[in-house]
């Protein structure tokens, strides 16, 4: 770890400003990826700029839909009572996350910010084009067991690791970001993620002076009636292997609506518009859901490791229909 | 007095009594190896090798001791010299150190996250930056080789295996005709990942010179007289002149069993900045500092007749191991020695690769070699078409096959009957792949569970007061596990007191020789000597009582004097006797001190040193076999769709002598048994191929078991008397809670699938491409 200044931002403002200021400050929340990735000498920052203080908090439900502050914690979110009847997809992919203590510390945009789990990008002895641009991927002949099988790059495979992530970009999330000029604009969350191409150490459109503040979901019949779907190694404190954030508006049988995403499969959280498409109209039956299972894997990219994604991951979104409630 | 220990009326050998170091440690004031505030205490940081296998080129260490606080930088070209070093077969047995090589002691690099640099400062976090400022250049020396399988590696003969301790060819009978001629032949291979012990301690060491000659060292080991021992090959001392303090260990698992290159590191760096100097690995570093559990291969030629009675068994086993050692564990042994097996061979094949030594892991040898075995027994069953139970009890061993001994004690049969029945066993549907609950297929499995008795001695020393209290003494090691406590029962039963009136002190070299905590030798070893040196207090006062005119006793024969809650007495006539304090009154002698020492195990066997058994001639079935053995039922809800197994009950019932503490003991059979579900679920070391190099080196992707993966688990012991094992009739427990635990559970996979993974982890990858039952 690299000797670093410290300071705490009294509002949104200084905080984009101080950032602006210096290109290799960092904005920290509850510090739990951060933190680890400087002790492992992943990033050098010379500059911490502690963003809790700041008022972006709140969670607030309406007829139009949810609005997140950047600082609250994924537990509270996650227990949220709103959130959990409205939006069950996103408490439940927050509540498998991780670990208790983790979730206490941990803030939703920090949450959309953590890197990724890849082994070779966590030991600074290996190359990794995602650390080190140009220095090459081990990962596509070497450990990929729990790497990528969509968006992926000769230049890099490596996993999104987040599960808030694929409940929130299937439910349509936006993100209010703001910049050093006082300036605020939203994103749609599926815009905000940038595949790897060639340059895989870019991961988002974030601009180098803009802060995560809110998030938003739109309410609707298929947030109601979503789920979050996780298959790991280990019961829990583990990582997905894969995961699915669905959720459905049937009516009278069929489908009106349908959201559908996965997890740990896709350098970017994976939402599958083609899938969804498909699903309008048709009934809710199994034999529905698995030829949506099937569209869904069309493109996978899989390597030596990571060949059994492309069928758990149908066999995740099948489950993760079936276990919707019925309405 | 008695040199057999018999049950006290009242005593409180074998009661839960709960830990009587607990509150020290749930307070803090327990006091781990890294925390001793020494004053002027330094904090070293470990630099490690990026690639696994080159030249070291040079080393620029001017940054970083220019950074503030920074005392040196120890690198090859300056550690202050060692009397010996393990780079040599010669200097690696006078140490008995686990590693041929020394980092530091040469520019080579042979392993990934070798020490390349030692960063002393005043601080740990001006210690840690300054290690991200040595620079060291490397010329690579090419790809290095990852495993045995890489084509480039060359499997050999070792003829020798753990490291030269076991012979690696055991042949008895005609194992190849009578397996050619066998009705039923099982031909199976199984694979075990590289697996890293992790204790929740990290390996740490303070070190001090107290004068130029002179060592006092805090130290994270399973032995302090080891340690002593290999810092006085490596340091050329006198071993009166090293000092090695473990007043509490979280954890070793086998890793603590050595003395590893970061000890002699820190002591030298100590030595080179003249103050005290404090190391505690990093947890990626305890992936390449302390050993490991090799990846290894193992294939099981299994012959038996129609009805299912094994007729023989062929073994052979490829490991990865170092560039100077033959370490592989002996798996082969359990193999050679759980069934009655007319005819068995085993031999070895291992294979130079650029990783550090590989070294004992909890059950080594056993575990793996269970696994193989265990599963091959379930095909047995099977294949006949009996329970799995069944065909165990048809394979029964009434002594030992591979030394023709009798067993000491045995009582597995036992173990398989009481664990069927918590278990509910009899509902189990004799098909596989046949059992649904909802979306899971449920399977149950189970195994058999055995561990050796290993030899050992220790001494111990009591001290008992006029006033009613006792210290007593012997320089062995709690792993945690709860020998302060057995310790503390078995003295105050000895000696007739309170538990609260006796205080037991461990881990420092000016107590007592004891041995190390490994092999589960301590609890059987330790308490002997703890039991004879209380006898010994005995003898001493019934001595003195009977020469002693003013004493009722005087003059009676010592041998019709006996002892109860501190009072002597007159065996015929019990109400002639006074109390030990009234003759230690008359003698004007506050306490009186008495020192024995305990044996255990094979070679040892009878306690009173009438017999010994020669084990040169173990053929002639001199002496007794000496086991542990015990039976584990699992079963496990698979997810039908999904692969993803989860142990949904678990029962082990274990035959191990005498229980000292039912609940630490309990803790020891869960401990191995949850150390074991972890193996067979989900634990792996993944070693990159290319750059030979660990991907997952930390506790996020490294998985052990968390709370939910285990279910509610029944553990029991069943009622054992050995005579011959040692003062107290002790089995070890420390490791044979892991034996047979990956074979349980696997073989409730198969109960539920019908499908047999054979390679470790069953994550739910290999399960579902494995094949489910639709
Ligand atoms: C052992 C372990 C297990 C885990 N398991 C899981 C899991 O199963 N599933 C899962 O989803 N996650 C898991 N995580 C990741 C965890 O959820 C993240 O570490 C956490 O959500 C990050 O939030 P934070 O507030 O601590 O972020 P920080 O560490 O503070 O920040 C992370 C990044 O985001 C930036 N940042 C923070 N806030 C903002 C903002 N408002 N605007 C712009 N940039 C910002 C920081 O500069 C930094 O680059 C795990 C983490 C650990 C350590
Ligand atoms: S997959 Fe991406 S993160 Fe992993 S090694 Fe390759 S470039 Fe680095």
């Amino acid at each position: 770890m690299n000797n670093f200044a410290y300071t705490q931002a009294a509002s949104t403002k200084e905080a984009t400003t101080a950032k602006q200021a210096d290109k290799a400050a960092a904005f920290i929340g509850g510090g739990t990826t951060l933190i680890d990735i400087m002790k492992s000498n992943i990033e050098q920052h010379s500059l911490l700029i502690d963003i809790n203080r700041l008022a972006l908090t709140g969670i607030n439900d309406t007829a139009e839909g949810l609005r997140i502050g950047t600082l609250e914690h994924m537990s509270t979110v996650g227990e949220h009572p709103q959130v959990v009847q409205n939006y069950p997809a996103i408490s439940e992919s927050l509540l498998l996350s991780a670990s208790p203590q983790l979730r206490n510390m941990a803030t939703m945009g920090g949450n959309l910010l953590q890197k990724t789990r890849c082994g070779y990008y966590r030991d600074v002895a290996f190359p990794c084009n995602k650390r080190v641009p140009g220095s090459g991927c081990p990962a596509q002949t070497g450990d990929n067991r729990t790497l990528a099988i969509f968006g992926t790059s000769p230049s890099c495979i490596a996993t999104n690791a987040s599960d808030l992530a694929v409940a929130l970009v299937a439910l349509d999330a936006r993100l209010t970001l703001e910049n050093a000029k006082g300036q605020s604009r939203t994103l749609p969350l599926t815009e905000f993620y940038k595949l790897p191409g060639s340059t895989p150490n870019i991961e988002t459109h974030l601009q180098p002076d803009e802060l995560i503040t809110a998030i938003t979901v739109p309410a609707a019949g298929h947030a109601r009636r979503s789920h979050y779907l996780k298959v790991r190694d280990r019961a829990s404190y583990a990582y997905a292997l894969v995961s699915a954030a669905v959720g459905l508006d049937v009516q009278g049988g069929l489908i009106r609506s349908a959201r559908v995403a996965l997890g740990g499969v896709g350098t970017v959280p994976w939402r599958v518009p083609a899938v969804e498409k498909y699903l309008v109209g048709k009934p809710a039956t199994e034999d529905t859901f698995r030829a949506a299972a099937a569209l869904a894997v069309r493109d996978a990219a899989p390597r030596e490791q990571n060949k059994f994604k492309v069928e758990l991951a149908q066999r995740t979104l099948v489950r993760a229909f079936l276990e919707l409630p019925t309405a | 007095m008695d040199s057999i220990f018999t049950e006290q009326p009242g005593g409180v050998v074998g009661k839960p009594i709960i830990r009587v170091d607990g509150r020290d440690k749930v307070t803090g004031r327990a006091k781990y190896s890294a925390e001793f505030p020494l004053p002027g205490l330094t904090y070293a940081v470990i630099v490690t090798s990026p690639i696994a296998k080159g030249k070291i080129q040079s080393i620029d260490s001017a940054a970083a001791m220019r950074e503030p606080g920074v005392l040196t930088v120890l690198t090859h070209q300056n550690l202050p010299p060692l009397a010996t070093t393990p780079n040599t077969p010669e200097g690696k047995k006078k140490i008995g150190a686990p590693m041929g090589f020394l980092p530091l002691t040469s520019d080579e690099i042979f392993y990934a996250a070798q020490p390349v640099a030692v960063v002393v400062a005043d601080t740990l976090e001006h210690a840690q930056h300054a290690a991200t400022l040595v620079r060291v250049a490397y010329q690579s020396g090419g790809k290095p080789i990852a495993y045995y399988t890489d084509p480039k590696a060359e499997l050999f003969d070792p003829q020798k295996v753990q490291d030269g301790k076991q012979e690696g060819h055991t042949k008895r009978g005609t194992p190849e005709e009578s397996f050619a001629s066998a009705p039923i032949q099982l031909v199976a291979t199984y694979h075990h990942p590289v697996h890293n012990h992790n204790p929740m301690e990290p390996g740490s060491t303070t070190a001090q010179w107290t004068a130029p000659d002179r060592l006092t060292v805090y130290e994270s080991t399973q032995g302090v007289f080891r340690t002593q021992s290999s810092l006085k090959a490596m340091l050329g001392l006198p071993a009166d002149n090293i000092r090695v303090i473990t007043k509490y260990l979280g954890g070793g698992f086998g890793c603590k069993g050595s003395t590893w290159p970061h000890t002699i590191l820190t002591i030298q760096a100590a030595k080179a900045v003249g103050r005290p100097v404090k190391l505690m690995l990093t947890r990626p570093q305890m992936f390449t500092s302390m050993g490991h559990r090799e990846d290894q291969e193992q294939t099981v030629k299994l012959g038996a007749t129609a009805e299912g009675k094994i007729t023989s068994i062929i073994h052979t086993k490829k490991s990865t191991t170092s560039p100077w050692d033959n370490y592989a564990e002996s798996n082969s042994k359990i193999l050679d020695m759980l069934y009655a097996t007319p005819n068995f061979e085993a031999s070895y094949e291992m294979a130079r690769a650029n990783v550090m030594t590989s070294t004992f892991m909890r059950a080594p040898g056993e575990a793996p070699g269970s696994f193989a075995l265990e599963c091959s027994m379930d095909d047995l069953a099977y294949r006949v078409g009996v329970d799995p139970v069944q065909i165990r009890l048809l394979n029964h061993s009434d002594y030992d096959y591979s030394t023709g001994q009798q067993w000491s004690s045995k009582s597995l049969k036992q173990c398989y009957a009481r664990g069927a029945e918590l278990f509910g066993w009899s509902r189990r549907n004799p098909k596989a792949g046949q059992t649904r609950e909802g979306r899971y297929l449920v399977g149950m499995g189970m195994a058999t569970a055995s561990y050796p008795v290993h030899n050992s001695q220790g001494t111990a020393r009591a001290r008992l007061y006029a006033d009613g209290h006792a210290v007593v003494q012997a320089g062995a090691t709690d792993l945690g596990t709860g020998t302060y406590t057995v310790m503390t029962q078995v003295a105050a039963d000895s000696l007739g007191l309170p538990l609260e009136k006796v205080r037991f002190e461990l881990g420092d070299t000016q107590l007592p020789n004891a041995p190390n905590s490994g092999g589960s030798v301590a609890a059987g070893t330790v308490s002997s000597s703890v039991f004879l040196a209380c006898q010994d207090v005995w003898d001493k006062l019934i001595k003195m009582a009977v020469a002693d005119r003013k004493s009722p006793l005087h003059g009676a024969d010592p041998a019709e004097v006996g002892v109860e809650k501190g009072r002597l007495f007159l065996k015929n006539k019990p109400k002639k006797g006074e109390s030990y304090a009234e003759v230690l009154h008359r003698a004007d002698m506050p306490d009186i001190e008495g020192m024995a020492q305990g044996k255990y195990g094979a070679g040892n066997e009878n306690p009173q040193g009438a017999k010994n058994a020669d084990p040169s001639k173990k053929d002639e079935a001199g002496g007794h076999s000496m086991h542990s053995f015990g039976a584990h039922f699992c079963q496990v809800h698979v997810d039908s769709e999904l692969g993803v197994v989860r142990v949904t009950k678990w029962v082990s019932v274990m035959g191990a002598g005498r229980v000292l503490n039912s609940q630490t003991a309990r803790s020891q059979i869960l401990g191995g048994a949850i150390f074991g579900i972890g193996s067979a679920l989900m634990e792996a070391t993944e070693r990159d191929d290319h750059f030979a190099r660990y991907t997952n080196a930390d506790l996020a992707n490294y998985h052990v078991c968390v709370n939910k993966d285990i279910p509610d688990m029944t553990v029991e012991f069943v009622e054992e008397h050995d005579p011959y094992i040692n003062a107290m009739g002790v089995k070890g427990i420390g490791e044979i809670g892991i034996v047979g635990v990956a074979a349980a559970v696997a073989n409730a996979v198969y109960h539920a699938t019908g499908k047999r993974v054979r390679d470790l982890p069953l994550t739910p990858d290999k399960v579902l491409m494995n094949g489910l039952p639709s």
